[in-house]
């Protein structure tokens, strides 16, 4: 991860500002080199490169989404561009639920957690979705726990909301061809999990400060 | 090379909105050093961020043309590209709206402006008035989501027609041929921005100095009377002063500028309208203390089409 960003990756990054026309609001922190997981709402393929993209490139170096396996090695060109250009951690969807016993499904779950800590290292930050899949862009869905376990299993790394605004307008679910609106995208204040506080209670105090950072409002 | 640098007359007004940039940035120093207090800071600090943003409009509209009908016709393309998309980006528009958008803003509004590279007039003029205004309703009730249906179609045909069809009379005003004035369209071009943009300047000053009276405050607090009427007075004066670099006569001319000011105050006022529906003060914030692309074009948006008209209607046999 030290040797920098992928040609492409910076490439499609910059494809990805011109369509969308992101203007980044840092209202809560800075953009400063620390450890921290970006969390976000979902709407679209394109919220991980916009985000990304909104890193200054120093970060960016340093930064790896985490994204839904299933989709990202469907193909052998998504395959290359998870794994070549963005460094992408790929995990399962819903392989704690597949899993045949309660036992499996936390031996499972617990591995996912590892990885994703893994990931971090030493000094890399990590851009996780929290809903795991796409919404239509009314509200931001039910989180899932990773966010929680990780966090607790990482306590000294920071935990940054952001919003993405219009980017289900820019590229829905189930469009190939975006259309070029307006993006906002806006980091809140970094965030931890409280001594004692549970899991439902912080997951949605997560949620909550996600959808907080929404500046439009629903269209 | 470049041979809109060898018209003299081009030359001139290049050298005469050099001078104005030069001397308002001089005025808003002024004004900026004199100021001591709070109250009138931020119109001052915007007024300075409206010149500092002056000097780069100009810039890039100067090399524009003198690049030539290519340049200008880029150049246009892409505002009308910027314009288009805040528009589509502010007004509430739905899922299946989405492929309809994607020709609007890579088929027909390219296609406009190739119609107007190629001078082909007929297709041209009814590109989107006609075809765009089938194809835009067609295509949504294909995808068959019917809820506020004909609103959304013309809220895109709406936002087709100002930012692409409109303005695209601005670029299509180099190939009118008007007999003896032959390669020297660019000043045509030049003539109308300046009368347009110079109204809603000399709006807003008169407005700012002597505005007391409001117009329509319902839909924007800051045109006053004494702004539409002083504003109006002296750009139209302006416009007949410059007849020279245009084939009118000096009353044609004042009766082009008087009408440019007219559609100008037209257009931004339909546009704060549009605004205020929508609950915003501005399209955008690409342009600094102007609001957005939209903002500075309103104007231009209704004056381009009637003076490409008259102009054709009375100058091109």
């Amino acid at each position: 991860m030290s040797d920098g960003v992928h040609p492409i990756a910076s490439l499609l990054a910059a494809v990805a500002r011109g369509i969308t026309g992101v203007q980044v609001q840092w209202a809560g922190c800075e953009p400063i080199e620390r450890q921290r997981i970006y969390f976000a709402n979902h709407t679209s393929h394109l919220d991980f490169v916009v985000l990304w993209s909104a890193l200054p490139s120093e970060i960016r170096a340093h930064t790896r989404p985490i994204a839904a396996k299933d989709y990202w090695e469907e193909t052998p060109l998504r395959r290359y561009l998870a794994e070549n250009v963005f460094k992408a951690l790929l995990v399962e969807r819903g392989a704690m639920a597949k899993a045949k016993s309660p036992e499996e499904a936390k031996f499972v779950g617990r591995m996912l957690i590892e990885d994703m800590a893994a990931a971090l290292g030493m000094r890399n930050s990590l851009i996780l979705f929290p809903e795991g899949t796409r919404g239509s862009g009314e509200k931001v869905g039910e989180f899932r726990a990773g966010l929680y376990h990780l966090a607790l299993r990482r306590p000294d790394v920071e935990l940054v909301p952001a919003y993405l605004e219009n980017m289900n307008r820019i590229l829905p679910k189930g469009e190939f061809f975006p259309v070029p609106m307006l993006s906002l995208l806006t980091f809140g204040k970094p965030m931890q999990v409280e001594p004692g506080e549970e899991k439902e209670a912080f997951l949605e105090r997560a949620r909550e400060a996600v959808s907080s950072l929404r500046r439009i409002g629903p269209a | 090379m470049l041979p809109a640098l060898h018209d003299a007359k081009l030359m001139w007004l290049f050298g005469g909105v050099l001078c104005l940039l030069i001397f308002s940035t001089f005025v808003g120093d002024i004004l900026k050093e004199r100021h001591r207090g709070d109250s009138g800071r931020a119109t001052i600090d915007n007024l300075n961020a409206r010149i500092r943003a002056w000097w780069k409009m100009c810039a890039i509209f100067a090399l524009s043309l003198l690049i030539g009908r290519i340049g200008s016709l880029v150049l246009f393309a892409i505002i009308s590209f910027l314009a288009l998309r805040e528009y589509m980006t502010l007004v509430p528009t739905r899922r299946g709206d989405h492929r309809t958008l994607f020709w609007s803003f890579f088929v027909i509004m390219p296609l406009q402006y190739y119609l107007v590279g190629i001078q082909w007039y007929g297709f041209f003029a009814i590109m989107i008035p006609v075809l765009a205004f089938i194809f835009i309703p067609s295509s949504i009730a294909i995808y068959g989501d019917t809820e506020h249906f004909l609103e959304r179609a013309a809220k895109i045909q709406f936002g087709l027609m100002v930012c692409a069809y409109c303005l695209s009379h601005a670029p299509a005003l180099l190939l009118l041929k008007i007999p003896g004035f032959e390669g020297q369209d660019a000043r045509l071009l030049l003539y109308l921005v300046i009368v347009d943009q110079m109204n809603d300047v000399l709006q807003y000053v008169w407005g700012k100095l002597i505005g007391k009276h409001k117009i329509a405050w319902r839909v924007s607090p800051n045109k006053t009377w004494e702004g539409f009427v002083g504003g109006t007075l002296s750009a139209t004066a302006l416009g007949t002063a410059l007849w020279w670099v245009t084939p009118f006569t000096p009353p044609q001319s004042a009766g082009m500028a008087f009408t440019i000011c007219i559609l100008g105050f037209a257009g931004g006022l339909v546009m704060s309208a549009i605004k205020r529906d929508i609950g915003i003060k501005d399209f955008g914030v690409v342009i600094e203390g102007h609001g957005g692309i939209l903002d500075r074009i309103d104007s231009l948006c209704f004056a381009a089409p009637i003076f490409f008209h008259l102009v054709r209607y009375y100058f091109v046999p």
